[in-house]
């Protein structure tokens, strides 16, 4: 497996991390945070946050990985 | 005549129109109708997933679940934000596959891998089982919205009537490309309607969004958190749902093959990063549910939370408008299934099973009459039946899943086998029927697809390593 791809991998870990593992760990109202109970607002983050870490994953797949057949579009 | 009649009637004509429009000048091939070509990029990609995501179950049954459940509607904002991650390191590869092998559909994909024809018809059968009550339910719940919206100016069932033999039309004529092009008309109505509603409901009952959940935090606390007001659905519950329906999300026939309509693989990819940005109107439908839980307890089916308050809350034309969007959100999903239904019956069980030399146009055309036939089918359950396929959905959403490993492993792992396949799929369906009809789902607090998958995922493995792996593509 390519260094780059291995990366993503390890950035898309993330997501499963923090929206499924942890969930038991942030169960919780309080404290609420920018009105949200603190579940939801937990969960909003990582939702939103999923883009940047997909982003991360695709740069380090675009450095670190050889350059693939009909690259150019 | 009412206002929110002419919105419904002129939305629902308009989009059929523009459906018909998108065919144009566009000759009919197998290519063209179920891949649209192999040309979309990533701007109408987004669209048409979006399309395909958000269904009238989304629209009723987020805000519902919101409103009855509480808390674990939240794996709906979960599950999507996996499956978007899945498909950042799946789709590009299954795209990749089938754009060398001229692949059009789900099944054709095992065909090729597996080497294996009978592997493909049952994946065929297994696909339009899943597809069947999913399309009924997109039908009941646009006659529901219409009827309701309209405040009963038009029936149910004239609703779903008029809508649906327009759907069919425009994927007769256009195929995939036709659902795309509605698919943008969908999205921006669908998108002002919850924007307007999801911001405006707390702002008019409660001053503002904090507030509102300040009540909720003081009268039912619970229902903030896990299990919410359901018992059923613990921390473990939503932990095993999120992760099945965010496996399985890209196995369903039609999800899986809007990837080969994109133009390359990058472009597959760059939208698997900002798909998520899609999650935001459901936070929106989340603030419905939540509102109409303080306003309107005490509604026997909670599934009219949505369409309930926004008839107490907004006038006529606006409701209508709510319609007109919901009428639209149910037409997108429904031409994408109408259409993969047919193409798996004609291609992958017609053709796979009985007639393999049959000609690409036999094909194309025996699809279009399919499209005829399933939408009579479906317009027959949805008038006289329209119950009864309700609890076949649990079964067809868990089934679809089930084909995760098969795919997957197919993509990445060189060792796994027909046999594997077969053996992970047959264990997994078992499961999920046993678990079910015994009434144990959830089983130990698990969601019983989840524990399907994970049976079948386990002896897809074990059995593979102990059998002749399928031959690596060219």
């Amino acid at each position: 497996m390519q260094k780059g791809t291995k990366l993503a991998l390890v950035l898309a870990a993330i997501p499963f991390i923090t929206m499924v593992l942890a969930l038991p760990l942030v169960n919780r109202i309080h404290p609420v945070i920018l009105g949200f109970p603190f579940l939801l607002f937990w969960i909003l983050v990582w939702v939103l946050l999923t883009p940047a870490v997909l982003g991360l994953a695709y740069l380090c797949e675009k450095k670190f990985n050889e350059p693939e057949e009909g690259e150019d579009e | 005549m009412n206002i929110a009649l002419i919105i419904i009637f002129g939305t629902i004509a308009v989009s059929a129109g523009v459906g018909i429009y998108a065919g144009r000048r566009l000759k009919m091939n197998l290519e063209n109708w179920t891949v649209a070509g192999r040309r979309f990029g990533i701007v109408i990609i987004w669209l048409l997933m979006a399309g395909e995501i958000y269904t009238t179950f989304t629209f009723l049954g987020a805000s519902g679940w919101t409103y009855s459940k509480g808390a674990p509607a939240y794996y709906i904002l979960v599950y999507g934000a996996l499956a978007y991650t899945l498909s950042f390191f799946i789709l590009p590869a299954v795209w990749k596959v089938g754009k060398r092998y001229g692949l059009h559909t789900q099944p054709d994909y095992f065909i090729k891998r597996y080497d294996s024809r009978s592997l493909g018809v049952f994946v065929a059968l297994l696909g339009v089982f899943c597809i069947i009550p999913y399309l009924q339910l997109q039908l009941t719940g646009l006659g529901f919205i219409v009827e309701v919206a309209s405040n009963g100016a038009i029936s149910s069932n004239a609703a779903i009537l008029i809508a649906f033999v327009l759907t069919c039309v425009f994927v007769y004529t256009s195929g995939l490309r036709g659902a795309a092009w509605v698919a943008i008309i969908k999205d921006v109505m669908m998108i002002a309607a919850v924007g307007v509603v999801g911001v405006g409901v707390p702002l008019i009952y409660f001053g503002s969004f904090e507030k509102m959940f300040d009540v909720i935090i003081t009268k039912a606390p619970h229902h903030l958190v896990f299990p919410g007001s359901s018992p059923d659905m613990g921390v473990v519950w939503v932990m095993s749902t999120a992760l099945l329906t965010g496996m399985g999300f890209y196995m369903w026939p039609h999800v899986f093959a809007s990837a080969f309509s994109a133009k390359s693989h990058r472009v597959i990819k760059r939208n698997a990063i900002i798909m998520p940005f899609y999650q935001i109107p459901i936070l929106l439908i989340f603030m419905v549910g939540f509102s109409a839980f303080l306003v309107l307890p005490g509604l026997e089916n909670g599934d009219l939370a949505f369409l309930e308050l926004v008839n107490k809350t907004y006038p006529a034309w606006f409701m209508g408008f709510v319609g007109a969007a919901g009428a639209v959100t149910a037409m997108v999903p429904s031409a994408i299934l109408v259409l993969f239904a047919s193409t798996l019956i004609s291609k992958n069980v017609y053709q796979t099973a009985f007639n393999p030399r049959a000609k690409e146009e036999t094909v194309m055309r025996l699809s279009r009459i399919m499209v005829l036939v399933i939408t009579t089918f479906a317009l027959i359950f949805a008038f006289f039946f329209p119950n009864e396929l309700v609890p076949l959905l649990i079964l067809g959403y868990d089934g679809a899943c089930q084909l995760f490993p098969g795919v997957v492993l197919g993509l990445f792992w060189k060792r796994v086998s027909k046999k594997g396949v077969y053996s992970g799929l047959i264990a997994g369906i078992a499961v999920v029927l046993g678990l079910i009809l015994s009434g144990n789902d959830p089983f130990l607090g698990i969601n019983a697809g989840f524990a399907g998958l994970i049976v079948n995922g386990i002896i897809t493995l074990s059995v593979s390593l102990g059998t002749e792996p399928a031959p690596a593509l060219a």
